[in-house]
């Protein structure tokens, strides 16, 4: 139109979308020149909205759009819309996003040579735990102190400073699970360490992990429950905890290392199953493996294979934070300050990232959640076995219970029992399908576990009645005594 | 996106709404009541980063449940709607491993005082860097209006069905006494002071508090028999009080008396990451690598 139309009144004028209107009347009351008035027309949502009643009144302050909750008014002076007309249209001000300096693929790549120890130590599986972390690449961490898991963060606060990265005490295991989240999204590695009563604490965020597909590790060092329990003194009673703890559907990955070497091995396969899946991987030592001191090995750094995260590399207007294919479940990732401006959100959410709270979004994100998961449930699965094949009694362990069970496995051999050896060195997903192939040939398994019968469940939903399934519980504080163990081999063996 | 109306003049001009760009107009419009004010709240928000110059790629923004959780949302930055009361803890890893990033916690006041009130006192002790804005309604929004840590004496609300025999939080005076750097209140009638804090608060180091107090029409002013928005933004009109520099100790608010506003803190502390580089620098010498977020 021509703006130097007489029409023109006043020093400025108002825009308003009446269809997002919600008929406050906070433009109208606070127009400092009451210019503004509600039309008798009303739009579709029935609300009144307000129209310029008085143009010759309006000075364009824009104190109308600056009150508006709707964002459905503004003004704007006429001297400022004339300058911007002279100037023509505004050139293009978003930025590209920025590239970021690492492969597409998620090829491994060694370790930085900053937070590798590499030599021989004698160390103990929470010092080697930091050590893991740290070499798998982990810049992060946070934790709250809860014994028999403190040392981990202890060496963590004493060496970042001279790798690079921080450390945090934070006020409480709610804050710190949630702190190294941020961090991720930040775009660091990230690590948080709790036993007990903390592990409980955590779980809220287990949960906003799983569903904003955030890559982390959480290391619970286990104790004798429930509560406060036994602090000092192992346990194995959180492992359906590991597993179910945060409400809702989803899947994690739980690693059982049963040594200080393992500690450190496991914990950087802990991380890249974690950047591989997205997803949490619950790193589920015991008190005993905690404090036991032994030799560990550390490689030199390029023997170590880190996997990177998944960095998107798409143009910013073809980025869609959650978008998967049916050949890959699990979504590329950015971080803050990448110029993408993502969305993260712990409600259901469409490809976008934006919350979708319909059964359909559910369905599908939920799905997805689980199946990038328990689809390759063979990809993940890592049990290492012992004389299984053929074996009649089959005795299943996992983390500080597996080195008692070898030893009375070796016993009952010597005494002529045809016994195997598995042990779960992931727990979760559970290996069902390698423990239905054994129930062909197997006829008892026998699980110890420093619970009242936890992973044994799992045995015997997965053999369904294949094989006869044989508890030996303890409910914690100290492990069981090979004797046991050799006792009820020779029981189902007689 | 922009229309006229019978009754003004512009057709045909470019013109865009300058909340506009900073909203993912997608979502627009956004779920919160007829004349609730934290749209308004957005708006000096975003005339403040208008202001600030800042590039936008580098704030983010974190935001935990209830109504205000959803303005992380809203905003086209890189946004977090993270758990209730954690956006603090999620927003001081994020600042800590990227500290370029300027992050910002948009929440209300029950998930920043109430679930969040641990995480809240132990920021601003660290001074974490962070710019902390709580929309206070008095009330749990999202959830129908139960009694919150803020709710004045005497207001009902469904689970004080009586009136509220709770003694509320005074925010400026919590903030102050935990080593905020700044503090502020301002209410959604002083839109424009509230718009100068936050520009304030994003060019301030440390911890920043701005309080805004809001109506909540539908749960807190219905409830209370108080009209609806527009007559509590009248009600903060005639009962705001500038009190810039005031003792934070005599802030405390009542269901009908004087509403004291201003920026009542503004002192230079060390912030957490500035504090942990010196000292570790001053004690480790040249074996520290002092921490500015590495390649992430």
């Amino acid at each position: 139109m021509n703006l130097t139309s007489p029409e023109r009144q006043g020093k400025g004028t108002v825009f308003v979308r009446p269809e997002i209107c919600k008929g406050c009347s906070f433009c109208i009351d606070f127009c400092p020149t009451h210019c503004l008035e509600f039309t008798k027309d009303f739009n579709a949502k029935g609300y009144h909205f307000p129209i310029l009643a008085r143009p010759a009144d309006c000075s364009g302050c824009d104190l109308c759009g600056l009150y508006c909750p709707d964002f459905a008014i503004y003004g704007e002076r006429w001297k400022d819309i004339d300058a911007r007309q002279a100037k023509g249209p505004p050139a293009a001000t978003a930025s590209a996003p920025k590239p970021i300096a690492a492969p597409r693929v998620q090829d491994p790549e060694p370790a930085d040579p900053k937070g590798v120890l590499t030599g021989i130590h004698f160390m103990d599986g929470d010092h080697a735990a930091c050590e893991g972390a740290l070499a798998a690449g982990c810049r992060f961490a946070a934790g709250y102190p809860i014994t028999p898991s403190t040392e981990v963060v202890e060496r963590f606060a004493a060496r970042i400073p001279m790798v690079g990265g921080v450390f945090i005490q934070m006020e409480d295991e709610l804050a710190s699970s949630i702190a190294v989240q941020g961090a991720v999204w930040g775009g660091q590695k990230s690590l948080s360490v709790t036993s007990g009563p903390g592990f409980s604490l955590m779980m809220e965020h287990i949960g906003l992990a799983a569903i904003t597909e955030t890559p982390g590790v959480w290391v619970d060092v286990q104790r004798g429950g429930p509560s406060t329990g036994l602090p000092t003194l192992p346990g194995q009673a959180d492992m359906m905890q590991a597993k179910w703890g945060s409400h809702g559907d989803y899947e994690i990955i739980a690693i059982v290392p049963n040594s200080p070497q393992e500690c450190f091995d496991l914990m950087v396969k802990a991380f890249n199953l974690s950047e591989i899946y997205r997803c949490p991987v619950m790193f589920m030592m015991d008190e005993v493996v905690g404090h036991m001191v032994e030799r560990v090995v550390i490689p030199p750094a390029s023997e170590i294979k880190v996997v990177p995260r998944k960095w998107t590399h798409k143009p910013k207007d073809e980025y869609r934070a959650y978008a998967t294919s049916k050949d890959d479940p699990v979504p590329e990732m950015t971080k803050a300050g990448a110029g993408y401006r993502i969305h993260v959100t712990g409600l259901t959410h469409d490809e976008r990232g934006y919350p979708a709270m319909n059964a359909v979004a559910q369905d599908k994100l939920v799905r997805r959640l689980i199946g990038k998961i328990r689809d390759n449930a063979d990809k993940i699965m890592d049990v290492r076995e012992d004389g299984v094949e053929g074996a009649e009694i089959v005795v299943v362990s996992y983390g500080i219970t597996s080195r008692i069970a070898m030893s009375a496995v070796e016993e009952a051999r010597k005494r002529g029992v045809r016994v195997g050896h598995l042990r779960l060195v992931v727990a979760w997903p559970f290996p069902a399908k390698r423990m239905r192939e054994l129930a062909k040939t197997a006829k008892v398994f026998i699980m110890p576990e420093l619970n009242m019968g936890q992973m044994v469940l799992e045995i015997e939903r997965a053999v369904a009645g294949a094989a006869r399934v044989v508890s030996l519980p303890h409910a914690g504080g100290s492990v069981h005594e090979p004797e046991t163990i050799l006792a009820a081999i020779l029981e189902v063996g007689r | 996106m922009t229309e006229n109306t019978p009754g003004t003049l512009l057709r045909d001009i470019d013109s865009i709404n300058p909340v506009m760009p900073y909203l993912r107009q997608e979502r627009i419009p956004h779920i919160w009541c007829p004349s609730c004010g934290i749209g308004t709240t957005v708006n000096c928000f975003t005339r403040a980063l208008t202001e600030s110059g800042m590039n936008l790629d580098e704030i983010a923004i974190v935001s935990g449940i209830g109504c205000t959780g959803r303005v992380a949302g809203y905003l086209n930055l890189d946004s977090f709607h993270t758990t209730h009361g954690r956006a603090i803890p999620f927003a001081t890893g994020l600042k800590l491993a990227n500290p370029r990033l300027k992050v910002v916690v948009y929440s209300g006041d029950g998930d920043l005082t109430a679930i969040g009130g641990n995480h809240f006192v132990h920021a601003a002790r660290r001074n974490m860097d962070l710019m902390v804005i709580c929309v206070n309604n008095f009330t749990y929004g999202m959830t129908g209006g139960q009694v919150a840590p803020t709710t004045p004496l005497g207001a009902k609300q469904t689970t004080m069905p009586f009136g509220n025999y709770e003694a509320p939080f005074n925010l400026p005076f919590l903030a102050d006494a935990c080593g905020a750097s700044y503090v502020a209140r301002w209410t959604v009638f002083h839109v424009r002071q509230l718009a100068k804090a936050m520009l304030e608060g994003l060019k301030k180091r440390g911890f920043v508090f701005i309080e805004a107090l809001s109506p909540c029409p539908t749960l807190y002013q219905r409830r209370n028999k108080r009209g609806d928005g527009v007559d509590e933004l009248k009600f903060y009109k005639q009962n705001s009080v500038v009190k810039n520099g005031a003792d934070t100790k005599e802030l405390g608010l009542t269901f009908n008396g004087p509403i004291a506003v201003g920026k009542f803190v503004d002192r230079e502390r060390p912030t957490w990451l500035d504090a942990m580089n010196e000292h570790l620098g001053k004690v480790l010498g040249a074996e520290y690598l002092p921490w500015e977020g590495g390649n992430g």
